[in-house]
């Protein structure tokens, strides 16, 4: 059977074709993807090119309301830049960084997780303590006092261009318990299965084992807070975005988007802060739908209800 | 030279009650292509004897004390690893449930594959040979096939064959076989018994059996040991073992057996329960529940005794023994 016909008649995928909500969560996703993975070749314009920019165009309402401007479908912010484009590219921004941060979180969690789970132990206990210090701290309280010291050493510039480079890592760092813990409780009931035991008897070591034998069995899980990871962390960037802390208004993500437009709700001036806004929601929405419907398919009973 | 000898080999369960006797003083040698089997009730320490063969008991269990020489090498004293050298390749074991054995996630012929790369230098399309020629001597059907299968696409009979077939993929001197049998039907049963009895037979391997079942252990082996609480009871030639039972505990194993009773009787078995690790009685561990105890046996332990090809740890026994002997 070719891989592309076992994918089409996998249970995941049948029961992806009875579940309407999964479907269109899934189709919706994939569409926004696509349209952040293919930002500069569908943007009318170019937001970061300066050239492109007349100021003299800001503040331009959306096709549908009166005085827009035929030439910019969803209006123009408060910079006379395209509203579309710089909405493209924010969502480019805010998916990279999520997904980057969920990367940094999965290599982490799932190390310190297989080996905490595996070995046992005084290990185990210490890496587990850490991971409840780690906890103790909320991610935004640590991602605030991070970012605010890297701005003020580091200054504006500096910040500006390693923006999503520090984003990533603070937020992939403050998140690896999560990972942690449930690749651990999952370990520790996969520890138990004989088969475990028939790879130790076929004589091999424990490196192979977590890797190759117990990993492989875990990935469900993984599957399912991964998803659940990269909605938190595309919040978690949004609003230190909003907070000023992420990334600069010269480079938006969706968070800076609907944080510069904020200024302007009041002017009238709705849809530079309520389109970016409306984009995030949606995004976050269809992730978590993905993320639960995962979870009820595939994801062991520790995991229902966890959050 | 045995190819594996045991001597005076000693379980213990570190808990919070502090540490507790699994196995005592086990001592026995296997000869090459010997097979023995190891009989007694659930928790009499079979499997832990099993498992510290192969130094894998995982804690809180330990070995106390004693040598498992394995072709003349101490296994207890061995490093992390020598033993993974040995394991495997050396000695393989099988477990009771086919079903979680195999890991559920690789393909029959992933596991076989990486099982081989791990102990041999061979290339990959060597190895898949290797192991479709395993699968063939256990007679699966189209091994091809079935190498890119999982272990769920396959029947409980056709996963243990693919078990055994992996057990002697390196043609080990030594398989430990746990209860085998057990959670298959009476008909696959029979057809495994007689495949690993001819797959131990052609290849000369020797045979460690674990099971409950006296019935299985007369089909297959040549001597038997009798556990009881940790400590052997009764060992010899299992046809003698099974025909003229010595110490009172093998004999009311195979009185318990169906077909000893007559239909429309109740169905012998031998009153009580063994006791708990806690709590062993003072003297033989039997004695609660033995029908000949004397004050003997409520205070000294019997030490297994030699005559004939026999070894009985009882204080009767010896006793008729002696006068047998002074006649």
């Amino acid at each position: 059977m070719p891989a592309y016909a076992r994918v089409f008649t996998s249970n995941l995928s049948l029961n992806l074709r009875h579940n309407p909500v999964a479907f269109i969560s899934l189709a919706i996703f994939l569409l926004l993807f696509l349209l952040a993975l293919f930002a500069p070749l569908i943007a009318p314009y170019n937001p970061f090119d300066t050239t492109q920019i007349d100021i003299l165009d800001s503040e331009l309402p959306p096709f549908w309301a009166e005085q827009s401007d035929p030439s910019f479908l969803f209006g123009t912010d408060g910079q006379g830049r395209d509203m579309w484009s710089i909405m493209l590219y924010g969502l480019r921004l805010s998916l990279m960084i999520g997904i980057g941060a969920v990367v940094v979180q999965t290599l982490l969690g799932v190390s310190i997780g297989l080996i905490s789970g595996y070995v046992g132990g005084r290990l185990d206990s210490l890496l587990m303590r850490l991971a409840d210090i780690q906890l103790s701290f909320s991610t935004l309280m640590v991602a605030i006092v991070f970012l605010a010291v890297t701005q003020v050493v580091g200054g504006r510039a500096f910040f500006a261009q390693y923006a999503p480079v520090l984003l990533i890592t603070i937020i992939g760092l403050a998140e690896w318990p999560q990972y942690a813990r449930t690749v651990r409780a999952t370990v520790l009931a996969e520890k138990q299965k004989e088969y475990v035991d028939a790879a130790r008897i076929m004589g091999f070591g424990p490196l192979r084992i977590m890797v190759r034998h117990i990993l492989p069995n875990s990935l469900s899980s993984i599957f399912v807070i991964s998803t659940i990871q990269i909605a938190n962390a595309i919040i978690a960037e949004a609003s230190l975005s909003f907070l000023g802390l992420g990334m600069p208004i010269a480079y938006p993500s969706l968070g800076s988007l609907i944080s510069s437009g904020f200024d302007y709700l009041f002017s009238g001036s709705w849809w530079i802060t309520t389109l970016p806004a409306a984009l995030l929601v949606v995004l976050i929405l269809v992730v978590n739908l993905l993320g639960d419907w995962l979870r009820d398919t595939i994801g062991p009973r520790i995991l229902q209800g966890a959050r | 030279m045995a190819l594996l000898s045991v001597q005076d080999l000693s379980v213990k369960f570190g808990g919070e009650f502090g540490a507790v006797s699994a196995v005592k003083n086990v001592s026995f040698d296997l000869h090459r292509g010997e097979r023995l089997g190891i009989v007694g009730e659930s928790g009499a320490g079979k499997s832990i004897t099993g498992f510290a063969l192969m130094n894998l008991l995982s804690a809180p269990g330990f070995i106390n004390r004693g040598k498992v020489l394995f072709d003349g090498k101490d296994i207890v004293r061995m490093s992390e690893r020598q033993l993974r050298k040995v394991r495997g390749n050396r000695m393989a074991m099988i477990f009771q449930d086919p079903l979680v054995t195999l890991n559920p996630v690789l393909t029959i012929g992933q596991q076989m594959i990486e099982t081989l790369l791990a102990h041999r230098r061979l290339r990959r399309d060597e190895a898949e040979f290797i192991a479709i020629q395993k699968l063939r001597e256990v007679y699966i059907s189209s091994p091809e096939m079935r190498m890119s299968q999982y272990p769920h696409e396959l029947s409980g009979g056709m996963r243990q064959r693919v078990i055994i077939a992996i057990a002697l993929l390196l043609d080990p001197d030594l398989i430990i076989a746990d209860e085998p049998t057990t959670a298959l039907d009476v008909t696959t049963q029979a057809d495994i018994l007689e495949l690993l009895l001819h797959l131990c037979m052609s290849n000369n391997v020797s045979l460690i059996l674990i099971t409950h079942d006296l019935g299985v252990v007369c089909q297959l082996t040549e001597r038997i040991m009798v556990m009881y609480a940790g400590e052997v009871v009764e060992t010899g030639k299992t046809r003698e073992v099974i025909n003229d039972p010595q110490h009172p505990y093998t004999q009311g194993l195979i009185s318990a057996l169906p077909q000893q009773t007559l239909p429309g009787h109740t169905l012998k078995s031998i009153k009580g329960y063994m006791p708990s690790l806690l709590s062993m009685p003072s003297g033989c561990p039997f004695h609660p529940r033995c029908a000949y105890a004397l004050d003997e046996c409520r205070e000294h332990r019997p030490k297994l005794v030699h005559y004939r090809d026999a070894s009985v740890a009882c204080h009767e026994v010896n006793r008729l023994h002696q006068e047998t002997l002074a006649e």
